[in-house]
């Protein structure tokens, strides 16, 4: 813990009780008044998170629209300037580098926000790859802080802090240059709930202010900081997967079920070839959602079973919040994915059966 | 009149004559955060010391109960099944289950209170 690296919120978390916990290197809360409370907060109100830690990588050159589009599996020259895409960089295999989001300036110049736990993977990767290609790759990881607004009331919240008009920032689209109480910061209207919100990109010196005036502009919504395990359960509800779980260096896009997000257009990038194959010849398993049918509560790694065969194993698991239902994602053989189908998932000592339903658990 | 002990997995133990009372400690409740699923044995099953009986799970993770002495479930409290988070509320009150202790020279093995708040204290 004492080697974490800390995040310019970090004396803002230890004031608000946050219990801090080594999350991929880094000094992060797990709750402040708890997940639970947190999570309710988010999806009826408004939660401000420290995601501080993701990582920021700038690619700016002549050839950036091309180079980009190499490394990632989404169209990229789709992209309209000022837009956003989510998107996977893969391996030739297919197997995922991070899965991550783009913010196109224009088409000499491109911003990757990319998972905590792979920013010094993602950057070697991204230089390794960078061969003739007439780019400049920098990580401003360190030179740049992060915030979180997501829920209903997001907007409502943030408005009062900028004369920007926040409509005009639509989903997956971003402005720079917009003045949040008179710091400079970049807007995006993403996150990682399932609700709507906005992401802000700020000078680490200018987080500590910005945290407390959001935090004060949002008292009478009823905003809540909200940590790490909320997240966490916000994300999985959404059926929105997380790199490590639901994608991974063995996991492809496809079978995590995230082929529209994988393009086949005439453009080549790192990896089309094997989920080009892959997508024609068959999946061999693929992660599912499902519902535990008794009492009980299914963890990541917990196994699948169909009768006394071992078919696969829980990616994410939690007694949803939101639903009151225990819930899951498993990666399973194929012939035992189809919605509707039950399983057993072996939880704890004894296998609990379970229905297979659709990932986007809170349709 | 009642004694209390405690275990270094965090249990406590409350034991008048030939029975005893078993909970979580209130540092564990606070360690775990919001508990949401707690599964407890059936009355008249028989444990050894150290055998898990149930399990305390909190939103992100599961966590044994281990006995802190060998005994027969006596009562387990029910309550606690469709309100788990009334342990969270208040962890001395809210007991587990209740335990005819088969060997009492295994109370020796427990901690007092204050070796209990001693130990926490340096984890």
């Amino acid at each position: 813990m004492e080697n974490a690296k800390k995040t310019p919120l970090y004396e803002e978390h230890i004031n608000a009780k946050g219990k801090v916990v080594d999350f991929h290197g880094w000094a992060l809360p797990i709750e402040y008044e708890g997940i639970l409370q947190e999570h309710q907060a988010v999806r009826e109100r408004a939660g401000l998170f420290d995601v501080s830690h993701m990582g920021e990588i700038r690619i700016r050159g002549q050839e950036a629209e091309a180079f980009v589009q190499y490394l990632m599996t989404n169209d990229i020259k789709s992209l309209k300037d000022r837009q956003i895409i989510y998107t996977f960089m893969c391996y030739p295999d297919g197997g995922v580098v991070d899965d991550l989001l783009v913010y196109k300036y224009d088409q000499e110049h491109y911003y990757l926000v990319v998972n905590a736990s792979n920013i010094e993977k993602d950057f070697q990767w991204i230089k390794d790859h960078q061969s003739n290609y007439n780019v400049e790759i920098e990580n401003e990881s360190d030179e740049v802080a992060e915030v979180a607004i997501q829920g209903p009331k997001a907007e409502a919240i943030l408005q009062k802090l900028t004369d920007t008009d926040l409509k005009e920032i639509t989903f997956f689209t971003f402005k720079e240059g917009v003045e949040i109480k008179g710091k400079d910061c970049l807007v995006s209207r993403t996150g990682y709930t399932g609700e709507d919100g906005f992401e802000v990109y700020m000078k680490p010196e200018d987080a500590r202010e910005l945290w407390r005036e959001i935090l004060h502009a949002g008292e009478e919504e009823g905003i809540k900081p909200a940590a790490l395990g909320a997240r966490d359960t916000l994300r999985f509800e959404a059926g929105l997967p997380l790199y490590g779980n639901e994608l991974s260096k063995e996991i492809t896009p496809l079978e995590a079920g995230l082929g529209f997000f994988v393009k086949f257009t005439e453009d080549n990038y790192i990896g089309k070839e094997a989920l080009q194959k892959q997508k024609e010849e068959g999946l061999q398993r693929k992660i599912v959602g499902f519902e535990l049918m008794k009492k009980g509560i299914p963890r990541e790694g917990y196994e699948v079973f169909k009768g006394e065969e071992k078919i696969g194993y829980v990616t994410t698991g939690y007694l949803s919040p939101t639903l009151g239902k225990s819930i899951g994602n498993a990666l399973v053989d194929i012939e035992h994915s189809k919605m509707g189908s039950t399983i057993e998932i072996k939880v704890r000592k004894r296998k609990i059966e379970a229905t297979i339903i659709s990932k986007r658990f809170l349709k | 009149m009642s004694e209390l002990f405690f275990t270094k997995k965090h249990e406590w133990v409350k034991v008048e004559g030939d029975h005893a009372t078993i909970g979580i400690s209130d540092y564990a409740q606070e360690q775990l955060g919001d508990i949401v699923f707690i599964e407890l044995p059936e009355v008249d099953e028989d444990f050894e010391q150290g055998d898990d009986f149930g399990v305390v799970e909190s939103v992100k993770a599961a966590s044994d109960l281990y006995m802190p002495i060998s005994g027969k479930i006596l009562e387990v409290n029910e309550e606690l099944e469709d309100a788990p988070e009334l342990v969270n509320e208040d962890a001395m009150e809210n007991w587990m289950i209740k335990v005819e202790i088969t060997n009492k020279k295994e109370l020796e093995d427990l901690l007092s209170e204050v070796q209990y708040k001693d130990f926490i204290e340096e984890e």
